[in-house]
């Protein structure tokens, strides 16, 4: 009886949290998107969004948070199995999350410097002889430092799942004939698969909504979702359009959860 | 047990004394006496020379305190935590700040300087009769260029120059609806206050032929790109131009023919003033020829004085940059509360104009 009290004591912040932090806003977030601009109930948020320009602004949201992710896939699979593989891995792991304890607006500044007209990777390329071109406000940029962004998070999961991998299973397939790409096609990839998914949503998520990168990388010549609900909010105080872009952002999320599978399976 | 009593009675004592401390050094400040006046102000706007010099003519103390957005400083009035007796909003946001409430009425008999301001920029439309507040500093929207970086035999006088197809991928802009979708509406001739839904789709397709020049859409990181010749062109406020041209001195500034914005920032009384007299004296003093001459040599933007223009030195008043002549000053225009339907469809078609790609 006194157990069963205890828990349910220890449920109060984890319920209040819930329902303060989680319900709460997203129904606040439901509410707003049926009030048009003058503050009048309305469904006309709703319609706006299925015209030429949100619907295209999503697909581009959609298409970069694509590229983002799929990049990081490649470049963080590779380098988690290898740092799974060195001696010292938690601290060449660390090493590699340091900079995301930097702030995001920092970085960005920063990049602004490098990939400027005679900023440092221009004079790289000048010194290497294919001359300097512009970097900045480019596609090429803008998915670059996303890229260098997001890396951390893409790392940490897979990192994890390599490194709670079985080896007595590698052996096993090596033992039973499998040639090196089968052993990780058959059972190191499907076996990882779950750090594979959490990275994707970690990474995928947050760049569907990107906004501040937009502009002082891609000098918005980029226009995502996250763009729109900045501009709702802060400038033209539309929160209703703000809102209902929110909503259809928060629909797409958990649609992908869904895909990607939300579940675990085993550990 | 004792050890614990000892070790509590320390702190209060500790407590105690650093409570007496404070008070004491408020006192000193002058925070909590009736002879100080807080003046919230945009940051680096003013020569502090003329706060001292203000404290010493009048024995108040001034508590100075900067933001750097309207809407920031709006805020923090409506929240009254700090009592602000002077503050310097944008001409819109005068407007908004009288729709809410929060401003006091002006006592004209306590300004006898305000003869000494140019009559041109007094009694607009944002607040006829200058009710709530007086013009501290003004200036334009236009175009800085940076004439070693054009290529050669183009010229800049006016919004349309900005389509020549010479300037490829060379254009900043700056990230406002308002002043975008101005500028179409100005290259076209129609005011910048238009909202006539056909006209205002023109200006927008209009824009749209400008995608293959701009090269970003910025804030006030237009300032860096500009000094660090990342580009050749940015529209923005002749206040930022004074700030590109004053770190790059190959950098020129110039008011579009077609006309263009006028945009003021003004001094006014917010309500939860308490020294609404000494605001009085301030904002007086402010407008004295000499003092607002020796300020606008400091702070390089357009002054509204006047009587300060004998002070100040001749290149400076000169300057059509930022003194245009009175033909071109006739085609600024003040921006008018469109009202919130209007703005949401400026906003909307800045929107489709970002979304656009060449």
């Amino acid at each position: 009886m006194e157990n069963k009290v205890s828990k349910n004591l220890y449920m109060i912040p984890y319920a209040l949290w819930i329902i303060l932090f989680v319900i709460a806003p997203i129904l606040l977030v439901l509410y707003y998107s049926f009030f048009d601009i003058e503050g009048n109930f309305s469904l006309v948020n709703y319609k706006n969004f299925f015209t030429p320009v949100y619907l295209q602004m999503t697909l581009s949201s959609f298409w970069y948070a694509f590229l983002i992710t799929a990049i990081s896939l490649l470049v963080a699979y590779p380098t988690a199995y290898l740092l799974t593989r060195t001696k010292h891995k938690h601290l060449w792991l660390l090493l590699i999350i340091v900079p995301s304890w930097i702030n995001l607006l920092l970085k960005a500044y920063a990049f602004i410097g490098i990939f400027g007209a005679y900023g440092v990777a221009n004079n790289f390329l000048e010194w290497i002889g294919i001359g300097s071109r512009q970097l900045l406000f480019t596609d090429f940029s803008f998915v670059f430092v996303s890229v260098y962004i997001f890396i951390p998070f893409m790392i940490l999961p897979i990192f994890n799942a390599l490194d709670n991998l079985n080896p007595s299973l590698l052996y096993a397939a090596k033992d039973l004939g499998a040639s090196g790409w089968t052993t990780f096609r058959r059972v190191v990839f499907p076996l990882t698969i779950d750090g594979v998914k959490s990275g994707i949503q970690v990474v995928f998520i947050p760049a569907l909504s990107l906004f501040m990168l937009t502009r002082l990388i891609a000098g918005n010549r980029v226009i995502t979702l996250g763009t729109a609900i900045e501009q709702h909010f802060l400038v033209t105080q539309d929160w209703g359009m703000g809102s209902t872009i929110a909503v259809f952002l928060i629909l797409i999320m958990f649609l992908f959860m869904g895909l990607t599978g939300f579940r675990k399976r085993g550990a | 047990m004792k050890n614990l009593f000892r070790a509590f009675l320390a702190i209060v004592i500790v407590s105690v004394i650093l409570i007496v401390a404070i008070n004491r050094l408020n006192a000193s400040q002058g925070f909590s006496g009736s002879d100080t006046l807080t003046v919230y102000n945009w940051g680096d706007y003013i020569d502090e020379e003329l706060i001292s010099r203000f404290q010493e003519e009048t024995g108040i103390t001034i508590i100075y305190e900067t933001f750097d957005s309207n809407e920031a400083m709006m805020t923090k009035i409506q929240q009254g935590g700090t009592s602000y007796d002077v503050a310097v909003p944008s001409e819109y946001m005068v407007e908004k700040m009288v729709e809410e409430d929060l401003l006091l009425e002006l006592d004209h008999s306590l300004l006898p300087n305000m003869q000494n301001l140019d009559e041109r920029f007094l009694d607009m439309a944002f607040d006829p009769g200058n009710r709530y507040s007086l013009p501290y500093f003004w200036g334009t929207v236009g175009i800085v260029f940076n004439p070693t970086l054009l290529p050669e035999g183009t010229e800049i006088t006016g919004w349309d120059d900005l389509w020549n197809p010479a300037f490829e991928n060379q254009i900043l802009l700056i990230d406002g609806a308002r002043e975008i979708m101005g500028m179409g509406l100005n290259t076209l001739g129609y005011s910048l206050n238009d909202t006539n839904p056909a006209r205002l789709q023109e200006a927008l397709d209009k824009l749209k032929e400008l995608t293959p020049n701009v090269k970003a859409i910025v804030g006030d990181e237009n300032k860096l790109l500009m000094q660090n010749e990342e580009a050749a062109i940015a529209v923005g406020w002749s206040g930022d131009a004074a700030d590109i041209m004053w770190e790059n001195e190959d950098i020129d500034y110039v008011v579009p023919e077609e006309g263009s914005n006028l945009w003021f920032d003004n001094f006014v009384i917010p309500k939860t003033a308490r020294n609404v007299e000494a605001a009085h004296q301030f904002i007086n003093f402010m407008m004295d020829p000499e003092v607002a001459a020796q300020n606008t040599e400091y702070v390089s933007y357009s002054t509204p004085n006047k009587a300060a223009l004998e002070f100040m030195p001749e290149d400076m008043v000169e300057d059509e940059r930022f003194y245009p002549e009175p033909e071109l000053t006739e085609l600024l225009e003040v921006y008018e509360n469109l009202g919130q339907q209007n703005l949401a469809y400026y906003n909307e078609l800045f929107l489709q104009f970002k979304m656009y790609r060449k």
